[in-house]
């Protein structure tokens, strides 16, 4: 049997095994990818993002469980930073998900960063792919966390949860950092410490503003301030209820197909984009004496702008 | 681009310290590699599953209880059921030669007993892991 029919038959070992093929982006992977896409989009994808230490994993654990107690599916994405120095990674979410490994249908992967700066790796999205076409009902994608850069989230997930926690300071940097623009759902983690209400005080009055813009539009997502223990497995139920809500929310009123649309558009280009960059980045080493012009540059016989403006005619690309 | 070592590093059974195990991930991850970490408290059945999940190149297993001889086979035969032989499971801890000697018969990796520095275990596995990877046929 070849890897493939191992897959659409639902073996976990194949189903890794073509997650590390994409994520490393091997020999021939689109193929791979054009080959299952039509198998795709019937995943519901939530993302979960919010400070370090906020209780990213412990929640995701929680929500994995409940969503496979109700026969759902699941799978789990979980990225942490490649340090920059070396090159490797140290990946400690799953520390948090152990009572997840004796779960039926639930698979979790860790994803290195690798270089990627938006709290995903590159290759994220593709993974979400791959786990939507093996036929997991739901993804749950847990970014970096370091507040000021994972926006990557948003695009590439259909409800986006921020994590904060009473400690993780005052609600005025996440409005700085711009999480207070891509949470669909605010979850105010470690409800049981010091602080919780105040926190969730302020970050209502600040949605006040954002809910009553927002209807404005005539459409009236609540952005809801959910408290939970993660922990303790407390409000969990309650934070699982908004997100079905914000499900029938984006489908009834359009909001998932645009989303979808506009994932499909932004892929489009960005392949085309990396193509064109490949095949640039050949021809320069191929026909295109860079070291000389920079001398030639420095001597003061050329310049930087003419002497691209002279590859590009000359490789015919303009 | 050069394919990264991925290793899983697991402490099974009960006892409670995880300092060894972690200065063990920072090293190896300050080496080049992605090293997931489960924690402590890992069943036989729970390490392989993860290693399977993560597909990664090489399991390190931490066994100081003095159930080596239990638990580095259980693993491996786990493995072996779950189709994913071929996953390296090496390992450490306070073993007695002859057990180590055991062991590597039946087919488990390297056994690193407490003399051994990082480095070693780091060199092993950046020359063992890549002769183990195989070409497969995806289609
Ligand atoms: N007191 C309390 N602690 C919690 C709660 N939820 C999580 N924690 C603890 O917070 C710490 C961090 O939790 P994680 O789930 O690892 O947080 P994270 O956001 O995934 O962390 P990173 O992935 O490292 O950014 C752990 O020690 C958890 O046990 C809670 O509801 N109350
Ligand atoms: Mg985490």
């Amino acid at each position: 049997m070849t890897l493939f029919e191992r897959f659409q038959k639902k073996d976990p070992v194949a189903l890794s095994k073509f997650i590390t093929y994409v994520e490393n982006q091997s020999k021939d992977y689109e193929k791979f990818l054009s080959r299952i896409y039509p198998m795709t989009g019937k995943a519901y994808r939530i993302g979960m993002t919010g400070p370090p230490g906020s209780g990213k994993s412990t929640l995701t654990d929680k929500l994995a469980q409940k969503l496979s107690s109700q026969d759902r599916t699941v799978g789990i994405i979980a990225v942490d930073p490649t340090s920059p120095f070396t090159g490797g990674a140290l990946l400690g979410d799953r520390i948090r998900m152990q009572a997840l490994s004796s779960v039926k249908d639930v698979f979790i992967r860790s994803m290195a960063s690798r270089g990627s700066k938006g709290g995903l790796a590159k290759t994220t999205k593709e993974v979400i792919l791959v786990l939507d076409a093996f036929g997991k009902d739901y993804i749950i994608i847990e970014t970096v966390g370091v507040g000021q850069v994972d926006l990557d989230v948003v695009d590439n997930c259909d409800t986006t949860l921020v994590v904060f926690t009473p400690e993780s300071g005052d609600a005025i940097q996440a409005m700085k950092a711009g999480l207070m623009e891509i949470a669909d759902i605010f979850v105010v983690n470690k409800a049981d410490r010091e602080g919780a209400s105040n926190l969730i005080y302020e970050l209502d009055s600040f949605l006040d503003l954002k809910r009553k813009k927002d209807n404005s539009f005539g459409k009236c997502w609540e952005y809801p301030v959910i408290s939970v223990q993660a922990t303790h497995n407390i409000g969990i139920d309650l934070l699982w209820k908004k997100i079905e809500e914000h499900k029938k929310f984006i489908q009834d009123n359009g909001i998932f197909e645009k989303k979808r649309k506009a994932q499909i558009k932004s892929e489009i280009k960005k392949l085309i984009e990396n193509r064109i960059k490949e095949i640039t980045e050949e021809k320069v080493k191929e026909s295109f004496d860079i070291e000389n012009i920079v001398e030639e540059v420095l001597a003061g016989k050329d310049d930087p702008y003419s002497a691209s403006e002279r590859f590009l005619r000359e490789a015919k690309l303009i | 681009m050069e394919r990264k070592i991925r290793v899983l590093l697991a402490k099974p059974g009960l006892d409670g310290h995880d300092r060894g195990i972690k200065v063990i991930a920072s090293a190896f991850r300050d080496a080049g590699f992605e090293v997931i970490y489960t924690g402590l408290r890992q069943t036989p059945e729970m390490i392989a599953e993860a290693a399977i999940q993560e597909d990664v190149d090489a399991i390190g297993m931490s066994v100081l209880s003095g159930a080596h001889m239990t638990l580095f086979p259980v693993v491996l035969n786990l493995l072996r059921e779950k189709k994913a032989e071929h996953i390296l499971l090496f390992g450490g801890g306070i073993i007695p030669e002859e057990d180590i000697e055991k062991l590597e018969k039946m087919g488990v990796g390297k056994l690193f007993t407490p003399g051994a520095i990082t480095s070693e275990a780091i060199e092993y596995l950046k020359e063992e892991i890549p002769k183990r990877r195989k070409e497969e046929k995806l289609f």
